[in-house]
């Protein structure tokens, strides 16, 4: 930290503080300063940092709105349990993140943040890209999704062959994950299914537009081992205007707006 | 272990559920003995495991879940023999994630029936002889053992198996997880394994899994662990 220290003020040239370094007395730019006090502050009494926390979103709708497609029951403890815990174990992970000896301890607490912070980010677009089945957001995607309909149609050719390939692919995800329908990176970029294992979130430059949980626990006390069954009744609780929302905005605007959902109050 | 899983078909019957693809010599212009894979039956009643395991569970786990493995592992490999009588590689390649996960599938739960027993029958309790032994040996205790494997199923993302294992060269047993359905194969034994996946307790435990977890010590058969030690 003396090196640190020194070097800094050193740094600072032979400007006007050079004297008063000498003397002992910080006149010194503002920012150098900073760094003076923050490299003495981290070792070895760690500053206490705000660790960014996240918080449970509310559901937008009520638990039993998306009946018959999927239960209250399940609704309940998808939201409030398992949500829940991914969100719990997240600020865990992040806190024991921010207090981590060193670069190895750090590393080591990556699987858990990965896993749990994809966990909230995945439920928390899930819960806003689903609606009630008698909203005219689930009932009418070529009125709810304009331009996502558009694209829908370019891609796939109709909304049933879009669902068609969608439901192939979450029937054949081996194990715990999700579908997702996302746009493509590149400006004006086309529509893909992708399918990723576990928690593992869509952070890269694909914008997710909707996501399906095929977790076991999405469904199993409604529809156990039919899996094919709780897919098809999932296209009745799609929120098209929330997809078309997200496939108009940017890939920030949208993790900015989902975000805002997420996040504790401070 | 794998003797017990398959059942010798004559190659007509199979050949014969799909006749549109064959032509007639190659249904009967051959001796080909074909192997599938069936479901094994449950060695005791659906309820037996209760309160720990629900019948309920049981009887899903066993007929549904087991099945599906059994019917994509079949589909599987005949995929595989039709592509390989064309000569399609491609086609015949593409189905080794399938058969790793369905035939994981059959595997690990064929190994997992027999790993469980009632707890009024040979189920629960502590093992002993030489597995007892090699517990205290390479965990330091059966409690310190118990309690890894605990964490090793808590600590599993997503869906998958942790097992008791034993190294085939060193003789040491140690603990491994494995995603999904991916079987224990290659310099390891498997000795005990439990299933993590959520359709193996949800309807009974549901977010719950630590009670499962705790729970299924009671039903563990450690006559079944001790002879796949000691093979």
């Amino acid at each position: 930290m003396t090196d640190v220290a020194a070097s800094s003020t050193a740094g600072a040239g032979a400007g006007a503080s050079a004297s008063a370094s000498a003397s002992g007395t910080q006149v010194v730019p503002n920012d150098f300063q900073t760094n003076i006090q923050y490299a003495e502050m981290e070792y070895p009494n760690p500053p206490k940092m705000a660790v960014q926390q996240y918080s449970l979103p509310p559901l937008p709708y009520a638990y039993n709105a998306l009946e018959p497609a999927i239960s209250e029951a399940i609704m309940a403890l998808h939201h409030d349990s398992h949500h829940q815990a991914y969100v719990t174990n997240l600020n865990k992970a992040l806190a024991s993140y921010a207090g981590a000896a060193n670069i190895a301890d750090q590393i080591a607490l990556l699987p858990c943040i990965r896993f749990n912070g994809g966990g909230h980010i995945n439920h928390a677009l899930f819960w806003r890209n689903l609606a009630p089945p008698s909203s005219e957001d689930a009932q009418n995607p070529e009125a709810s999704a304009p331009n996502l309909a558009a694209a829908v149609r370019a891609t796939f050719g109709s909304f049933d062959a879009l669902i068609d390939r969608f439901s192939a692919a979450l029937n054949g995800v081996q194990g715990s994950g999700w579908g997702w329908l996302v746009r493509t990176a590149v400006p004006q970029g086309g529509l893909r299914i992708i399918t990723t294992k576990d928690q593992d979130p869509v952070v890269g430059e694909e914008v997710p537009l909707i996501g399906v949980d095929v977790w076991e626990h999405a469904y199993y006390l409604q529809y156990m081992n039919a899996r094919p069954q709780y897919i098809d009744a999932v296209w009745t609780v799609i929120n098209w205007t929330e997809a078309e929302m997200r496939y108009n905005h940017g890939r920030d605007s949208i993790f900015d707006e989902l975000l805002a959902h997420m996040e504790a109050d401070p | 272990m794998a003797s017990t899983l398959l059942r010798t078909t004559p190659a007509i019957r199979a050949a014969l559920r799909t006749p549109a693809a064959k032509p007639a010599a190659a249904l009967f212009g051959t001796s080909f003995v074909r192997s599938k894979a069936t479901l094994p039956d449950l060695p005791y009643d659906y309820s037996a495991l209760e309160p720990y395991i629900s019948g309920k569970i049981m009887e899903l786990h066993h007929s549904k879940h087991h099945q599906t493995y059994v019917n994509g592992l079949n589909t599987a490999l005949e995929t595989v023999e039709e592509a390989k009588e064309k000569g399609d590689f491609t086609k015949a390649a593409a189905q080794a994630p399938l058969i790793n996960f369905h035939g994981g599938g059959h595997l690990n739960h064929s190994l997992f029936w027999e790993n469980l027993a009632p707890a009024s029958k040979e189920g629960g309790g502590e093992p002993s002889g030489s597995l007892a032994d090699a517990i205290k040996r390479d965990f330091g205790s059966f409690d310190t053992f118990r309690k890894q494997t605990n964490t090793a199923l808590a600590g599993i993302q997503g869906s998958g198996w942790a097992w008791l294992v034993q190294d085939k060269t060193s003789g040491t047993i140690g603990l491994v997880t494995r995603a999904n359905q991916d079987p224990v194969t290659g310099n390891l034994q498997p000795l005990l394994g439990i299933d993590a996946w959520e359709h193996a307790y949800y309807l009974q435990y549901e977010n719950r899994k630590a009670e499962y977890f705790e729970a299924i010590w009671n039903v563990i058969n450690w006559k079944t662990v001790a002879s796949r030690f000691e093979k």
